[in-house]
């Protein structure tokens, strides 16, 4: 197999940062090349240089052989190199067609877009990829938008595929049809560089890995096939050793903490969207919900911490009704909330450490009084709090938004860690972190368990729900499918029931 | 009936500056500029026009001359909110009070300050020969200045070039997500740049026109809040140009009544009268409460990491 792309010595310099330090990466035509490394390792900006978005600060790139200089997308695609972001890079507002041929050279100056259409529709059905061109992008799923984003790629013509984080956001089944379509662009002879730090599915698909460690690389071209064990990669990734598997012995479950019963919920659009959910969660135990993203978890949070009216139904909490509370009473009551977006509702981006910390019991003793705020406790309290849950950063009036993701939601899980609740109410909480951070926010949340806090946890991720809970709750479609032990979970059971799929001989016990 | 004639008639003209600049917003709205200079950008296009009609005693070469001042004009908007990346708000505002001050000096440096204004050259009515004689039809529509009937032309063309064409596309995208574009190849500073220039080159045709078509001569902010009521009509009219036709026409509608009551002297205070207008606005801005095509990108300025 012959070399397509060749990145050498790529140096590329963020002020004082070296994102990329003297990378050298190269791919061979027809192969599933993977970029592993943890976040902020530079895997990103590599790739952002390849396709012409920064500008690198030294080193070459070489294309089919000859040294290329790649100043914006446009040269990037015109060379045939595509890129589907970990963000989509999409219009919702506009329909599917319309996000493909946006900006696309051949463009008439008048667009045709049902001849666009046409060729697109043929080109997805070729892909076994079901988009209607002519819907409105803000109606896609997730999964939809980035086969969309993929035909946009191919739309144009491109050889080399650069999928950055692409089964971050997916389904178990939508990455099964990812993996499909990745295999079919390789049978056309056509070449896929896939950014990830999900070490099992790298062994699925990839041929060979490029491991980046701090803009450095720690490996390069490894045959996948030859590698044994992913501790190894692992290893490489994150620079020690690191438990793929969380610690964690039985739960000793003690009184119930957290009582639903019968929970409607109806939207203002009128979509019955829980339908009489019921479950409990008792101290000292783990209790995972699982479930394609949309089937209503994101709602029963919300009723369970006021920020919805539930529409029927009973929520108790230590023996209390807590049903129609608002936030701030519940709150008092003893819920730690790590919401499902930390930006939009964990923290304030542009609000320093301190203040985000002080956020939740600010109106309270210890942090304020007559309505003053004590920041000289504040401070010495938030030094303890970056310490005891190794949150990086350069001080604790550092913005927010400034950290890592992982250090932002190790900021917000030790906040509410801190906060001695009886419910911890954890909403994806390793969603979008690397290794090392999720194996450590998972830590905390077991070792909150084992003080005898009563743990709710919501997860898409089937590794970290096979894992982390006692007892896995499967919601479809707003309501609970599925209660089971976790010694009874498997993986290929629980993405039967997320898909909404009942099997009879499956024991029911909610 | 010559009363009702009359109303729908002078609704028409009343609209038409209105929309002649709101057709302009309407671009530089969908390439995610919220461009509340347009105010300053019509006052400047207003003395403008009356200073090339004065020099070159043609009404046409005023409103070039317009057209090209307040192009420049605008250029110094979008060079600070397109290139520096300030504040869309700020430099906005801080082009109106520019513009208010700069026309005034000019205007008195000019033609002095007490002295009744020049003779100048400006549009006349234009009766389209046949349909302006069919009744009540032809005084309503096809009795007006020339610049009435070429406003009127552009909304179909606006809005074939927003919805079909591969500027109208890229302009649509630039103001919803300017990262997006960038990855496909769309250069988003010049896209927005222009955007900004052609909502310039309309403003300068409407604030000439008031002050050419309207009446004959420039008084010192004449535009009187009509800038900001084209941004008002852009929004009403959900940024799209026929939308922004039918708001225009009704706040057209609204300044026509004004007039007729006015007319009639009834026993309403005169200034209660002249705040219909604007009352409307606020009235029809409050209750636009459907699906809004306000870019998601409108008024942030794009910067690349």
């Amino acid at each position: 197999m012959t070399t397509i792309l060749e990145m050498r010595n790529i140096t590329k310099r963020f002020g004082s940062v070296v994102a990329n330090d003297d990378v050298s990466f190269s791919v061979r035509k027809g192969e599933v090349h993977a970029l592993l490394g943890e976040n902020g390792a530079g895997k990103s900006t590599l790739m952002n240089i390849l396709f012409g978005l920064y500008e690198q600060t030294s080193g070459e790139i070489l294309y089919k052989g000859e040294t290329v200089n790649i100043r914006s997308p446009r040269d990037a695609i015109n060379l045939g190199i595509g890129m589907v972001h970990q963000h989509f890079m999409l219009i919702p507002a506009h329909s599917a067609i319309e996000n493909v041929v946006l900006g696309y050279e051949g463009n008439a100056a008048v667009l045709d877009l049902k001849g666009a259409a046409q060729r697109f529709t043929e080109m997805a059905e070729r892909y076994h990829m079901n988009i209607d061109p002519w819907e409105l992008v803000s109606n896609l799923s997730v999964g939809q938008q980035q086969r969309l984003e993929i035909l946009k790629a191919l739309y144009r013509d491109v050889e080399t595929l650069i999928l950055d984080e692409p089964t971050a956001v997916l389904t178990p089944q939508e990455v099964d049809g990812l993996f499909e379509v990745i295999r079919q662009l390789i049978a056309e002879g056509k070449t896929v560089v896939f950014i990830s730090h999900k070490l099992p599915e790298i062994r699925e698909i990839c041929d060979r890995c490029t491991i980046l460690r701090r803009g450095k690389v720690t490996a390069a071209g490894l045959e996948i096939s030859e590698i044994k064990d992913l501790n190894e990669l692992a290893r490489l990734m994150v620079g020690h050793e690191v438990e793929l598997v969380t610690e964690k012995t039985l739960s000793e479950p003690g009184d119930v903490v957290l009582n639903v019963e019968n929970l409607n919920y109806t939207n203002d659009k009128g979509i019955h969207v829980l339908k009489d959910v019921s479950f409990d969660v008792r101290a000292g135990e783990i209790v995972g919900i699982c479930g394609v993203d949309g089937n209503g978890q994101s709602e029963l949070i919300k009723c369970l911490t006021g920020l919805l009216p539930a529409t029927s139904g009973k929520i108790e909490l230590m023996g209390n009704d807590i049903t129609g509370s608002s936030p701030k009473e519940i709150l008092k009551q003893g819920i730690g909330h790590i919401p499902e977006d930390r930006h939009a509702m964990g923290m304030v981006g542009q609000m320093n450490l301190r203040e985000n910390i002080a956020m939740v019991d600010g109106h309270d003793e210890p942090y304020s009084s007559h309505g003053f705020m004590h920041w000289k406790w504040i401070d010495d309290f938030s030094r303890k709090l970056v310490a005891k849950f190794s949150v990086k950063t350069p001080s604790i009036m550092e913005k927010a938004i400034n950290l890592s993701g992982g250090n932002q939601q190790k900021l917000v899980v030790g906040r509410e860690l801190s906060r001695e609740a009886n419910l911890l109410i954890a909403v994806h909480p390793s969603r979008g972190l690397d290794i090392g951070a999720t194996k450590y926010i998972q830590s905390q949340i077991v070792e909150a368990r084992d003080r005898g806090v009563a743990v709710l946890m919501v997860s898409t991720e089937l590794d970290e729900i096979l894992e982390i809970p006692d007892r896995v709750l499967v919601i479809y479609s707003g309501r609970i499918l599925a209660c089971l032990d976790q010694c009874d979970c498997t993986r290929s059971g629980l993405g039967l029931l997320m898909a909404g799929i009942e099997d009879d001989s499956e024991e029911q016990t909610a | 009936m010559n009363e009702v004639v009359s109303f729908f008639s002078t609704t028409i003209r009343l609209a038409a500056p209105t929309l002649l600049a709101a057709l302009g917003i309407v671009f530089s709205e969908r390439a995610g500029i919220v461009n509340i200079g347009t105010e300053g950008m019509m006052l400047v296009g207003a003395l403008a026009g009356v200073i090339g009609s004065y020099v070159t005693g043609s009404a046409w070469l005023g409103m070039l001359i317009a057209v090209f001042v307040t192009v420049l004009f605008s250029a110094i908007f979008a060079y600070f909110t397109v290139v520096v990346k300030a504040d869309q708000t700020v430099i906005g505002t801080g082009m109106n009070l520019l513009a208010s001050g700069l026309t005034i000096t000019v205007n008195r440096a000019l033609f002095g300050a007490s002295t009744s204004p020049p003779e100048i050259d400006s549009f006349g009515i234009v009766a389209i020969p046949g349909l302006s004689s069919i009744p009540i039809i032809g005084p309503i529509f096809f009795n007006h200045h020339i610049i009435v009937y070429l406003t009127f032309i552009l909304v179909p063309i606006a809005q074939f070039v927003m919805f079909r064409t591969n500027i109208g596309l890229k302009v649509r995208s630039v103001g919803e997500n300017p990262k997006a574009c960038d990855t496909v190849g769309i250069r988003v500073g010049l896209t927005r740049f222009l955007s900004i220039l052609y909502s310039g080159v309309l403003a300068g045709m409407a604030g000439s026109f008031i002050s050419m078509g309207m009446v004959s001569f420039f008084t010192e902010g004449m535009i009187a809040g009509g800038g900001f009521i084209a941004l008002a009509a852009v929004v009403f009219g959900n940024y799209t140009p026929r939308g922004v036709m039918l708001s225009s026409l009704v706040f057209g509608a609204s300044n026509s009544l004004m007039y007729r009551l006015q007319a009639l002297a009834t026993n309403i205070p005169s200034q209660f009268l002249l705040m219909i207008p604007y009352v409307i606005t606020i009235i029809s801005l409050c209750i636009v409460s459907r699906k809004s095509n306000k870019p998601l990108g409108s008024g942030k300025p794009y910067i690349k990491e």
